[in-house]
């Protein structure tokens, strides 16, 4: 049985990480949903200027002729500017990096960001793709056949979690 | 060649939607999962750039074998802005008239590596004879087929109804003029009661209301007056000219007198009511001008969500 580290614990060390580098006026974007609940956490103790974004990869996915559209959609809200912006992209697990490509090309859609960093909770490896993190909570093992997810219970605590991947 | 459809024609085995055909006999999960798609894309639709790339390299083909523009340059932008490729295809002008069969004119079609047809057509099922013959990976939306039904517009008015109104369970809503040749009532009758809108009015002189129309589980009002009493939506036909043959009414003046929506009819609606029309409206006719521009309207907006309506059917069913 693999050993999940904390969330409730990564989560102000990561803060901590972000607000040594980060402006306040860098702007954060949450991918749904995990990604959004670790950024609803993570943007107020940041201090930044602009309002939180969120933004839902469904129409972005590069798996759509395999899979076809995913349930349940939500809406991409973007409240700033993004032409020229400083962005900081959360999500709750990085894996293949597939995720990050379609949240980036959807970005691109909104204005050219003067940079991109990413942020996640926990790295598992196996990336598909060329894409790294620049804040990262932990490096998580993850067998094989399983899928590393966040939860939030209901008193809004946040819980890393394995599952069997379907 | 043919396949067989051993329950609904418009699901595939998985239950999902495969075609679009009609409202009538979709499940209620289906119609909120298209509802609920499409709120996110009329998000993009807002957007500076209003396109995503889901349905990048899928040709959409629009076969219209009856004219219309409005539905068609819906169904066009829609498939654009998911930036598929789009032909569009006037057929009433071209094969059909020299002889060319429905389904000789969609194997060509096919042999042009389609993978959605957009179907309006003049004939009641005829785009179930088509979903019946085209490939596994091409599907049919149907865009208005005779008198039977029109799912996008009225899944656009189901949008539009959820967007303003929120719960359905709640609301009254009326249905006026002429039911009998509006493909649009029908879908629209079938979506409200599939999503448990608890009391749907059809309101209309008995000549123009279907023999029967009771067994789709509405309430019939021939006094407009009574019927929009207390409703929260009313949405009015177009007194469809081009569909009449012989008499069924006196005339367009006299319509507008007993069923034209005014001010002081709408009155005895609900003061939130809104006021719906598929359109093309004809003024005067069966709409008051001071209404259809009027603050109770919201007949532009439900043109702007039926684009987003239709990006959504049509990225679920090229998905499925």
């Amino acid at each position: 049985m693999t050993r999940l580290p904390d969330a409730e614990t990564l989560l102000p060390k990561l803060a901590a990480e972000l607000k040594a580098h980060v402006t306040p006026a860098a702007a954060m974007i949450g991918l749904h949903t995990g990604g959004a609940w670790l950024a609803e956490r993570l943007h107020p103790l940041l201090g930044l200027k602009e309002p939180l974004g969120l933004m839902d990869i469904a129409f972005y996915r590069d798996d759509y002729a395999k899979e076809g559209l995913k349930h349940d959609p939500k809406r991409t809200r973007i409240p700033f500017e993004v032409e020229g912006r400083e962005i900081l992209l959360v999500d709750d697990v990085l894996y293949t990096g597939r995720t990050v490509r379609a949240a980036m090309n959807e970005l691109f859609d909104y204005g050219r960001p003067k940079s991109i960093a990413l942020v996640v909770l926990a790295d598992r490896g196996g990336r598909q793709l060329p894409i790294a993190a620049q804040y990262c909570g932990a490096q998580v093992d993850v067998p094989a056949g399983m899928r590393l997810r966040l939860k939030r219970a209901e008193d809004g605590k946040l819980s890393l979690e394995l599952e069997r991947a379907a | 060649m043919p396949r067989s459809f051993p329950h609904n024609p418009q699901l595939n085995a998985n239950g999902e939607l495969q075609h679009l055909l009609s409202i009538e006999g979709l499940p209620r999960e289906i119609l909120a999962q298209i509802l609920d798609t499409a709120e996110p894309f009329a998000g993009v639709t807002e957007r500076e750039v209003k396109k995503v790339p889901l349905l990048r390299g899928k040709s959409v083909f629009n076969l219209f074998f009856e004219a219309s523009t409005r539905t068609r340059t819906t169904f066009e932008i829609a498939a654009k802005r998911l930036s598929a490729d789009v032909i569009n295809l006037n057929v009433a002008a071209s094969s059909q008239s020299k002889g060319e069969s429905l389904l000789d004119t969609v194997a060509n079609l096919s042999a042009m590596q389609a993978d959605v047809f957009v179907v309006r057509h003049g004939s009641s099922g005829a785009p179930y004879l088509i979903a019946r013959h085209v490939k596994p990976h091409e599907h049919v939306i149907n865009a208005g087929d005779g008198r039977h039904a029109h799912p996008t517009q009225g899944l656009l008015d189901l949008y539009t109804i959820r967007h303003y109104k929120k719960d359905f369970t709640r609301l009254t809503v009326a249905i006026v003029g002429d039911v009998l040749h509006s493909r649009v009532a029908r879908s629209l009758i079938h979506g409200l009661t599939t999503l448990g809108v608890p009391e749907v009015r059809v309101i209309g002189p008995q000549t123009l209301l279907p023999a029967g129309v009771e067994s789709l589980g509405v309430r019939v009002f021939h006094d407009m007056r009574a019927g929009l009493k207390d409703c929260d939506v009313v949405v009015m036909l177009r007194l469809q000219n081009e569909r009449m043959n012989g008499a069924l009414l006196p005339s367009a003046q006299e319509f507008f007198k007993h069923y034209g929506l005014t001010a002081d009819k709408l009155a005895l609606a609900r003061p939130d009511a809104i006021v719906m029309h598929p359109g093309p409206m004809n003024r005067g006719v069966e709409i008051d001008s001071s209404v259809a521009d009027g603050p109770h309207s919201v007949i532009l907006p439900q043109v702007t969500f039926g684009i987003a309506v239709r990006m959504a059917v049509m990225s679920i069913v090229a998905g499925n």
